[in-house]
């Protein structure tokens, strides 16, 4: 097939046109954050970010992920500013390796694990179906990689279900990819963070068991400032900005505790 | 031991989800190639295309497209589980459907090279001595396009041992059932383990290697017919 000369002038300009398209032009004031965020956490930051930007008139740039691939990134040179990780144990490297400023490390949130089902009605709210076994696969966090599957283990453990159960599990490789099996019926259970099925203070869709607190170490989460960001004004605000009592609200909001 | 049992699970899984999936493409792409280098169809562009179409997308698409067909609200995972075999995610089976789906323009299209490289004529002095069109293709063809086949049956294998994208989207990392190579040392590299992310990605680096070199310094001795 032979194309038209005054076609192939116009996709060569159109590829031109968007290879040099420029970016948003910075304003004087108003900086760009780029921050690293775990996956469980997407929700409320977007949430939380909107409202940061409306108040400030900053940006800011997020990237959702495993908490242990964000450290590893950083680690070799990413260009992250801040972290909110899914546990303490990687802001604490991160601050002990002189990635992470010294100090500037706080729990900004608490979170909350749930035993939940794309279907309504399948979990009652108590973990009987566990016992049962009436169900496919139970889907987890890998608990080598994420506090929230750790958090599942020691559930089952807690509940003396672990040995039986091992051979039904499948391992998300973050909460989001273990979230998406069950929301998409390829596993009928899973473990996965409150926050991904609350909306306004209650489960939205399917069916889950809050699990208790007391099953599992309590999951939390600290944020980091990496030297990268230190003197960015956008991340300094963004930092403060997580603490202040409107930013905590919206997190409790999605079922997370706070200190 | 250099590599722990978990590693030596996971290099016997890869091995066999390859294995498994090339000798599964010979039988489907065989005819799939054979029918590309012979017809004259307005069907021969649409299907070359669909078959090129895992060199571009990326594994993301297709392992987004195999989870939602083969879930349970799938047409796929509705006939599996219909048929009582359950649901494909999270299996090997699952992983081997993907992997024939990810490297089938790695087998048909060099063996479709080979069949069209070889032209008309073996056939038709073939046919003059009387060989049926199926005997034809098993005794002139087939042996024919053999360095084709032996080039096409490597990249395949390789290819499937090199997967990450498709397994690590519908795989759920079951150790012995779908946590191949690849996954194990992504595990590693997550969990900081840098260790044992070196060893096993040495191992399959060197093995790459010498698969490439074996394939790129074979020649096929030049038949005349």
């Amino acid at each position: 097939m032979k194309v038209r000369p005054h076609v192939s002038i116009a996709l060569l300009l159109a590829l031109a046109a968007a290879v040099a398209a420029p970016g948003a032009a910075p304003s004087a004031t108003a900086g760009e954050a780029q921050i690293a965020v775990a996956a469980n956490f997407t929700a409320p930051m977007k949430r939380i970010t909107a409202l940061f930007e409306q108040d400030t008139g900053h940006s800011v740039r997020t990237s959702y992920g495993a908490t242990g691939k964000f450290y590893a990134q950083i680690r070799n040179g990413a260009p992250f500013e801040a972290l909110l990780a899914a546990d303490q144990k990687r802001p604490e490297r991160l601050e002990a390796e002189g990635v992470g400023v010294p100090g500037s490390r706080f729990t900004y949130a608490i979170g909350s694990l749930v035993l939940w089902s794309a279907k309504p009605g399948l979990v009652e709210n108590d973990p009987s179906l566990l016992r049962t076994g009436n169900f496919n696969k139970l889907s987890v966090a890998n608990p080598k990689l994420a506090p929230y599957g750790e958090a599942a283990m020691q559930t089952l453990s807690a509940l003396r279900l672990r040995q039986a159960l091992e051979p039904r599990l499948v391992m998300g490789e973050n909460i989001a990819q273990t979230f998406q099996f069950v929301d998409t019926g390829n596993a009928d259970l899973g473990f996965v963070a409150l926050s991904q099925v609350m909306q306004d203070g209650r489960i939205a869709k399917g069916s889950g068991w809050i699990v208790p607190g007391d099953l599992h170490a309590p999951i939390r989460q600290d944020a980091v400032m990496l030297h990268r960001g230190r003197d960015n004004p956008a991340v300094i605000e963004l930092i403060a900005y997580l603490q202040s009592e409107k930013a905590q609200a919206v997190i409790r909001d999605f079922g997370y505790q706070t200190e | 031991m250099f590599l722990s049992d978990a590693d030596l699970e996971a290099i016997a899984l890869t091995l066999r989800l390859a294995t498994i999936t090339t000798l599964i493409l010979f039988v489907v792409g065989t005819p799939i190639a054979w029918w590309l280098s012979r017809t004259r169809s307005r069907w021969k562009g649409p299907v070359g295309a669909v078959v090129a179409l895992p060199l571009v997308l990326p594994p993301s698409v297709l392992g987004f497209y195999l989870l939602v067909t083969m879930g349970p609200n799938g047409p796929v995972g509705w006939l599996t589980q219909t048929l009582g075999i359950g649901l494909l995610p999270f299996s090997f089976w699952g992983l081997v459907i993907g992997s024939v789906f990810y490297s089938l323009p790695f087998m048909v299209q060099p063996v479709q090279n080979a069949f069209e490289a070889m032209g008309e004529r073996p056939l038709e002095v073939a046919a003059t001595l009387r060989a049926s069109p199926l005997d034809r293709f098993f005794t002139v063809a087939l042996p024919l396009a053999a360095p084709g086949f032996v080039t096409a049956g490597i990249l395949t294998f390789a290819h499937t041992v090199g997967e990450f994208g498709v397994v690590l989207m519908i795989g759920g990392n079951i150790p012995g059932e779908t946590r191949v190579a690849s996954v194990q040392i992504y595990d590693y590299v997550e969990a900081l383990e840098y260790g044992n992310a070196h060893r096993l990605a040495a191992v399959l680096l060197v093995f790459s290697f010498l698969v490439l070199l074996a394939l790129y310094s074979w020649r096929p001795h030049p038949r005349k017919v």
